[in-house]
């Protein structure tokens, strides 16, 4: 069990990576995310949209990001989670999710770590940075 | 141009039933094996109803109500211009299988950035369980490519 004692500013959490990712993995996505924008699909929907080829669904990665906070802590210990999109994973995309702890802070009650998190594509740029709270014992 | 007048418009409650087999599903989609998701005894041993939802599910959910597509289409915006540019979610209560979620949608800003080459539409939602617990909040950026 992670105790709130025992973390410290600028500590890292335990990374990820995730298998690339593939086509299958859009389909499934599209149909279990319930989001079926072309764009996920269809290479020249993506193309007529203005996009270099399909793109894989923002909420994919940060669906990583989710797993990523729920290998380290307990999922009910996850207060909040969030995520600016600032670049496209596309098929075939390596990404290594990280986080590393921001600040600690007590709040009514609740001992809350503050974590920046990021995921990253093979090349190891940044796909979406984002924050994610945790209460812990 | 998104209409800015939109802003403050909130939206007619819709409900989402949250199916076992669709945690299930949606945890395969991202490539998450934890038996938590997929075992109901394992996730009752863990203090679940039934199987927890994963963290970013609640937008699973919008997205099955036809939150989002629902205002581009209202907006006359094709969605193959249109990302995800933003999410974030807060939570307060358990969200499990078996649980029938009532979700009220609005309009918090629209701005746009490049003399509008970019237009950004933001929205919250909030969501209800059948007890009337508070589960989580929502807020979504989207980013039109014009």
């Amino acid at each position: 069990m992670i105790l709130f004692e025992d973390i410290k500013v600028g500590d890292a959490i335990p990374s990820i990576t995730k298998p690339a990712i593939s086509h299958l993995q859009l389909a499934l996505y599209a149909g279990a995310g319930a989001d079926h924008n072309p764009i996920h699909l269809d290479e020249e929907a993506a193309k007529a949209g203005g996009l270099p080829g399909i793109i894989a669904h923002g909420m994919l990665p940060l669906g990583f990001l989710g797993q990523l906070l729920t290998l380290w802590v307990p999922q009910r210990q996850v207060r909040s989670l969030s995520a600016r999109f600032v670049g496209m994973a596309f098929p075939g995309d390596v990404i290594t999710c990280s986080g590393k702890i921001a600040g600690k802070r007590e709040e009514a009650g609740d001992k809350l770590v503050d974590v920046e998190i990021a995921a990253q594509n093979q090349k190891g740029e940044n796909l979406q940075l984002g924050k994610a709270t945790v209460a812990l014992t | 141009m998104i209409d800015k007048s939109i802003i403050g418009k909130e939206y007619a409650p819709f409900t989402v039933e949250v199916e076992k087999r669709w945690v299930r599903s949606f945890a395969e989609a991202i490539g998450d094996a934890s038996p938590i998701y997929f075992d109901e005894s394992i996730a009752r041993a863990a203090g679940y109803r039934s199987l927890p939802a994963p963290p970013t599910f609640p937008f699973a959910m919008i997205m099955d109500a036809n939150q989002s597509f629902m205002i581009l289409d209202q907006l006359g915006i094709d969605k193959r211009r249109a990302m995800h540019g933003e999410q974030s979610f807060v939570y307060h209560a358990d969200l499990c299988a078996g649980d029938v979620v009532t979700g009220r949608q609005r309009v918090v800003d629209v701005y746009d950035k490049k003399n509008g080459a970019l237009e950004f539409l933001v929205t919250e939602t909030r969501l209800e369980n059948q007890r009337g617990e508070h589960v989580c909040d929502l807020r979504t950026t989207v980013v039109v490519r014009n």
